[in-house]
């Protein structure tokens, strides 16, 4: 019997040539589209936008083309406490969290595995540009970099367990991104020019300020920036509209450029000063997740990197208390608490944490 | 066991009796002609609309005047509430309507909150049921409409349709009802039940989508809705829907011929099904009323499990069924039905709708009994909610 695979669809290109490929590999193939995005967001158009109702009714057409079974299932609780309320929780507590690394964690390899187990199926598939493959000498299995280095996803799949890598297929990585809107076109599939979604899906506009806004009106305050004496420079609007490194929209005339370096959320204040305050050699994470081994055991020579579109650089890490001490080379521009730090041997994903 | 199609979900729409699409064939194709045209060829299209108002009517008790063709369900309900709500406005801002009615008079009422008008939501108890004294008291001297379905399509419970008419006709206060689910399950009199409007819709008594029909008892101050050329008497502008409308009357007519009949059918088999599955699957709970339902109508809920899966369960076995209202994505939220009479939150998610109709043969039963109760004990064995009630003794 054919082994049955439930893919998540976005209605994207990436997710309904994935859907394809498995097909043609001979799975049975189902997709699903979680619905994540809160009822009250639903009725803000959202072009390109993952999980917008747009999207479903273009996966319903690549599904009807593909002929496999399509549903739409209801994340949308799941997605507020463990997604939406973490984000706005981290923002308010000063930090600069990576939501889509919280959905991978929580909902996509998680609360949607365990739902596609529940119908039947053996694996789920995603439309990610990574690689999972077994290690035959360890037996475990290991997640590394896709074929195209520009879309190179496993930034934020860095907290996969063993199990999760064991029960997901990720068909597109070995494709380069125009490869797959090639094949997109070959099969006539009216997604294959639309455009990639770039911004997080439940604030389309981009606008994190306005929206914790809207949903926590009473916890943004006006504060006061400071200088590293902490002599006060002018009012701030609240700590969420910042992040470390930050240099436009502040709103201050010193004569001299300066940039946020630290934001103290219990004071409600925001740190200011010289560029070259913003670079550190050394960071201090947790919530860490190891891949090749179960745990990191002394010193290891690995590449990290800091935030998706930053460059890897060289790096020691040990472990050190409940997390790992990430020791760089060089000192790195604007290291964000909230943000991850993901660690690569070559192109083989080590694991990952959230910086403190 | 093997795998048959088992269409149960009749209230989210019904097929097209052949009987009604060989009414509305010539009108596609032959005898198209625009209804307000001034030659014959039109005229006749003209005389095969007021046929059919004259159909529609005759199934209410209604005159054919005071009937008036839309584009379906919804657009009756949006008329009828945003016509007399706007129409009214100098008399009272207040609407009297209850937490269960479908989403087309919900968000209607939504809206015309935000426009300034002010709406009771009536509770229901945990059949369903409203309770006419809580009416009575919502009644203020600003009350200008009250709009309470005729039947639950969720839970199928039948309101006190007449007593409900007769509370707002002595209070000259306008009384609509929503009866998409009930038009052909139900005998309607809007006369003797004091309904001064009637929502329909002819895709569910087996007739077409896309065509709809309000009943707006005469004298009856209302607004346009659609605005535009001079169709239905200048209220409801738009060149007809000839072969809906002429499918619509067709099918009202053979569906309130016998109501009696169909629903001593359906009933008799949906009583089967409903006794085999409180039989068969433990922990199971009938929501709505035990009587006052529609004769089609299951609704139940089976604790531990989660609606969605089990839907898609049925769906891998051919059966067709549904929880609450269909989204327009097809996902679904805890239904408001189900928290408005009193259901917690985990067990209004693993609730089943099952609706017969005609397309439901006894076979249908069988299969549905042999194959649900399997599934209901695959989810609950992955269940950890499940797990831990065994645990602790099953109590």
């Amino acid at each position: 019997m054919k082994e049955k695979v439930v893919i998540g669809m976005s209605g994207g290109v990436d997710s309904s040539v994935a859907a394809y490929l498995l097909k043609e590999q001979g799975y049975d193939v189902i997709g699903i589209t979680m619905e994540v995005i809160p009822r009250n967001l639903e009725f803000e158009e959202r072009e390109g936008g993952c999980c917008s109702l747009s999207a479903v009714n273009d996966a319903t057409r690549v599904a009807a083309k593909l002929d496999i079974p399509y549903y739409v299932l209801n994340f949308k609780e799941v997605f507020e406490s463990k997604v939406i309320n973490y984000f706005i929780d981290e923002y308010l507590a000063g930090k600069t969290p990576n939501p889509c690394i919280a959905c991978n964690k929580f909902i996509k390899f998680d609360e949607f595995l365990k739902r596609a187990e529940l119908l039947g199926a053996k694996y789920i598939a995603t439309g990610h540009y990574a690689i999972i493959e077994k290690d035959e000498k360890t037996g475990r299995f290991l997640l590394k970099r896709s074929k195209d280095d520009k879309k190179d996803q496993t930034y934020v799949l860095y907290n996969m367990t063993q199990y999760q890598l064991e029960h997901t297929l990720m068909p597109l990585g070995g494709f380069t991104k125009d490869k797959v809107r090639e094949i997109a076109r070959e099969i006539g599939l009216s997604v294959a020019n639309k455009k990639d979604s770039e911004e997080i899906c439940f604030i389309p506009d981009n606008d994190y300020a306005r929206f914790i806004k809207e949903r926590r009106p009473n916890d943004i305050k006006a504060g006061y920036f400071v200088d590293v004496e902490g002599n006060r420079l002018g009012k701030h609007k609240g700590i969420v509209h910042y992040t470390i490194g930050q240099r436009k929209g502040l709103g201050l005339s010193l004569g001299k450029p300066v940039y946020v370096i630290d934001i103290i959320p219990e004071k409600n204040l925001v740190v200011v000063g010289d560029e070259k305050d913003i670079f550190k050699d050394t960071l201090y994470a947790e919530d860490v997740n190891f891949i090749p081994f179960e745990k990191l055991e002394g010193e290891m020579k690995v590449t990290a990197k800091i935030r998706y579109s930053a460059k890897e650089a060289d790096a020691i890490i040990k472990p050190y208390g409940n997390g790992v001490l990430v020791k760089f080379e060089t000192p790195q521009r604007a290291i964000t608490k909230g943000q991850s730090v993901v660690f690569y041997d070559g192109d083989i994903v080590v694991g990952g944490g959230i910086i403190k | 066991m093997e795998k048959r199609f088992v269409y149960m979900d009749h209230a989210a729409t019904t097929y097209t009796k052949p009987e009604v699409l060989e009414a509305m064939m010539p009108y596609f194709t032959e005898q198209f002609g625009n209804a307000s045209s001034i030659y014959n060829f039109g005229r006749r299209s003209k005389a095969a609309i007021e046929e059919a108002r004259e159909k529609v009517a005759k199934a209410l008790n209604a005159l054919p005047d005071e009937i008036y063709f839309t584009g379906g369900g919804s657009e009756a309900d949006n008329w009828a509430i945003k016509g007399v709500a706007f129409a009214n406005r100098n008399k009272g801002n207040h609407i009297i309507t209850t937490k269960i009615e479908h989403h087309a008079v919900l968000h209607t009422c939504e809206y015309l909150e935000k426009q300034g008008f002010e709406v009771t939501y009536l509770d229901v108890d945990e059949y369903g049921l409203i309770n006419l004294e809580d009416l009575k008291n919502a009644i203020t001297d600003k009350t200008i409409l009250i709009t309470i379905m005729f039947a639950n399509n969720e839970i199928g419970t039948i309101q006190p349709i007449a007593e409900i008419g007769k509370i707002a006709r002595e209070r000259g206060i306008y009384f609509h009802t929503d009866a998409v689910q009930a038009v052909g399950n139900v005998e309607i009199d809007v006369k003797e039940m004091n309904i001064d409007m009637l929502s329909l819709a002819g895709h569910k008594f087996y007739g077409p989508k896309g065509v709809g029909a309000l009943y707006i008892r005469k004298g009856v101050k209302i607004d346009n809705l659609i605005h535009g050329g001079g169709q239905e008497r200048k209220r409801r502008a738009g060149t007809e829907n000839l072969p809906g409308i002429v499918g619509l009357a067709r099918a009202i007519e053979l569906a309130t011929s016998n109501i009696e009949e169909h629903n001593r059918k359906i009933k008799s088999m949906r009583d089967r099904l409903l006794k085999g599955i409180m039989d068969k699957i433990p922990y199971t709970k009938l929501n709505g009323h035990p009587e006052k339902r529609l004769p089609g109508n299951i609704n139940v809920s089976f604790q531990f499990i989660e609606g969605e899966s089990l839907l898609l369960l049925l769906d891998h076995y051919g059966i067709c069924a549904s929880t609450g209202s269909a989204c327009s994505s097809g996902s679904l939220d805890p239904s408001h039905v189900l928290m408005a009479i009193g259901l917690p939150h985990e067990i209004a998610h693993g609730s089943l709708r099952l609706s017969l109709g005609d397309l439901n043969k006894e076979e249908d039963v069988d299969y549905v009994l042999e194959v649900l109760p399997q599934i209901v004990q695959r989810l609950r064995d992955m269940s950890p909610l499940y797990e831990s009630f065994i645990k602790e003794g099953g109590k």
